[in-house]
């Protein structure tokens, strides 16, 4: 289990090559704040993301998580504190 | 509108291509025009484990520059092929579909296969890893109505929208529901089809058939009504087209006049196949006489049985070699789905330009073929009415009769 934190320039990495990207809508800082669906992206790419996260770190994500991230910055803490969480559990079971 | 007014003729606005013999109409028909094929060894992937090793492919054309990159990655060739077509035929007919109300436009197009090509990444990823490597857009990418919903959403278009699946007939198939629903009062509706199943997944699907032909000489692989006829090849693309109701249209590129459908009975049923009576359905649904069609485009299988077939119906309908037959799909292979849009194109700026292109590779007609199969060069005369006939894998039949438009060359 690593130990890394989650980057906003990772899940934009992992939104571009699942989902595509094109330039009007730019995945940085810029739009951290802004919605998923103003940048053109829907509940499948949401789905496309959580799942790459999974596959990537082994953290379990459910389905209906991607409701609670509205904005790229939301999903870097969502998917930070569940990293964290993942973690302490780690941490317990040994 | 009061109900003592006939319903609008549906005509066709506009009109992209994308096929193995061009990606613009106008490239399309010059090389139609020229006999040049776009028959090639197959590039997608490596034939050479295959028993047929041609097709007709969409080749040099870069589409990441007609398709944003964001419905590159969750989409099928066949789609970003339709999506492509469908900006050309929106931009062909003049409308910005922002000014049109979203309810009144539809979109109903054909699809043999769906999204082969993507389906099978994803079936790797499956079968190779595990589940959790396969893709979220698998669920909507494979999908035969893939392209209509595409194009519904890219350009905000929510009327009453679909896809026909009938093999090659489904192209007609599309073209007919959209002409109904013009009729029915709708503003505009984006059809025809495009199929791309040049991937091994998608190509053995077709070879299970055993119609392909495996000839290797690409110039005598494909000879429909040929004595030396020995199946077809495969290929990719095809057309989109935007109907609109005749009022809203003045400037057009044909009528859409007539339609019908029909199903071969099953195999060892001594009733005759659906064509010839499709053939007249159409024709009488045109209100047109089959004196008064100047030229058919045929299905043109090139597998013996059917080309006699659909030679014996014609004959029936017409008279004995009565009406000059082509079919120009030789030079592209068939294109399923998005074949019949193709042929409607063709014959549309055929009735326009009053050249009947000539059909490439037949030379000599097989025992009982006896149609007047334009061969060797194009033939010119002045025409006003065109049938086009599509005949699909199973039983599906389906014809449609065009009228000349109003656009000058």
């Amino acid at each position: 289990m690593t130990t890394k934190e989650f980057t906003l320039d990772e899940l934009a990495e992992i939104l571009r090559t699942g989902s595509g990207a094109d330039d009007s809508a730019p995945l940085d800082v810029s739009t951290a704040h802004t919605e998923f669906t103003e940048l053109g992206y829907d509940s499948l790419a949401l789905l496309d993301l959580t799942s790459h996260v999974q596959r990537r770190y082994g953290v379990v994500i459910p389905d209906d998580a991607v409701e609670d991230m509205p904005t790229p910055a939301v999903a870097v803490r969502y998917i930070n504190d569940r990293l964290a969480a993942a973690r302490g559990t780690d941490v317990r079971a040994h | 509108m009061s109900a003592v007014h006939a319903a609008p003729r549906a005509v066709v606005a506009g009109v992209g291509v994308v096929a193995p013999t061009g990606v613009t109409a106008d490239e399309h028909w010059q090389a139609v025009l020229a006999g040049k094929s776009g028959i090639d060894r197959i590039s997608r992937f490596d034939p050479s484990g295959y028993p047929v090793r041609l097709a007709g492919e969409v080749s040099g054309y870069p589409i990441e520059e007609r398709v944003p990159a964001r419905l590159i990655a969750q989409t099928d060739r066949y789609t970003q092929l339709g999506l492509a077509a469908a900006a050309d035929a929106l931009a062909d007919a003049g409308v910005d579909p922002a000014r049109v109300p979203e309810y009144r436009m539809a979109v109903v197009t054909a699809s043999s296969s769906g999204g082969c090509e993507f389906g099978q990444r994803e079936m790797q990823s499956l079968h190779a890893k595990d589940p959790s490597w396969v893709g979220v857009y698998q669920s909507i990418a494979w999908f035969y109505a893939a392209t209509t919903g595409q194009v519904s959403i890219r350009h905000g278009m929510r009327g009453p929208s679909g896809v026909l699946c009938a093999e090659q007939a489904g192209g007609l198939d599309a073209l007919g529901q959209a002409r109904r629903l013009i009729r029915d009062g709708l503003g505009l509706v984006v059809t025809g089809g495009t199929d791309a199943s040049l991937s091994p997944y998608g190509f053995v699907a077709q070879l299970a058939t055993g119609r392909l032909s495996t000839v290797e000489d690409p110039r005598r692989a494909y000879l429909p009504f040929d004595e030396q006829a020995s199946g077809h090849l495969p290929g990719e693309g095809g057309a989109i087209l935007v109907l609109r109701p005749e009022q809203d249209c003045p400037d057009h590129l044909g009528v859409v006049l007539g339609y019908a459908a029909g199903f071969d009975p099953p195999p060892g049923s001594d009733r005759p196949p659906a064509v010839r009576r499709t053939i007249e359905l159409a024709l009488r649904d045109a209100g047109v006489t089959p004196a008064e069609v100047d030229v058919v485009f045929a299905d043109a299988a090139g597998i013996p049985a059917e080309d006699l077939a659909e030679a014996r119906a014609i004959g029936e309908v017409f008279g004995p070699g009565a009406v000059p037959v082509t079919a120009p799909k030789t030079l592209t292979g068939r294109l399923y789905g998005g074949a019949a849009p193709l042929d409607v194109v063709t014959a549309l700026l055929a009735l326009r330009e009053g050249t009947i292109p000539h059909t490439v590779g037949p030379t000599r007609l097989a025992h009982g073929c006896d149609i007047d199969l334009v061969l060797g060069q194009p033939r010119h005369r002045p025409m006003d009415t065109a049938l086009v006939l599509a005949r699909g894998y199973g039983g599906f039949t389906a014809a449609l009769v065009v009228g000349r438009g109003t656009r000058g060359a």
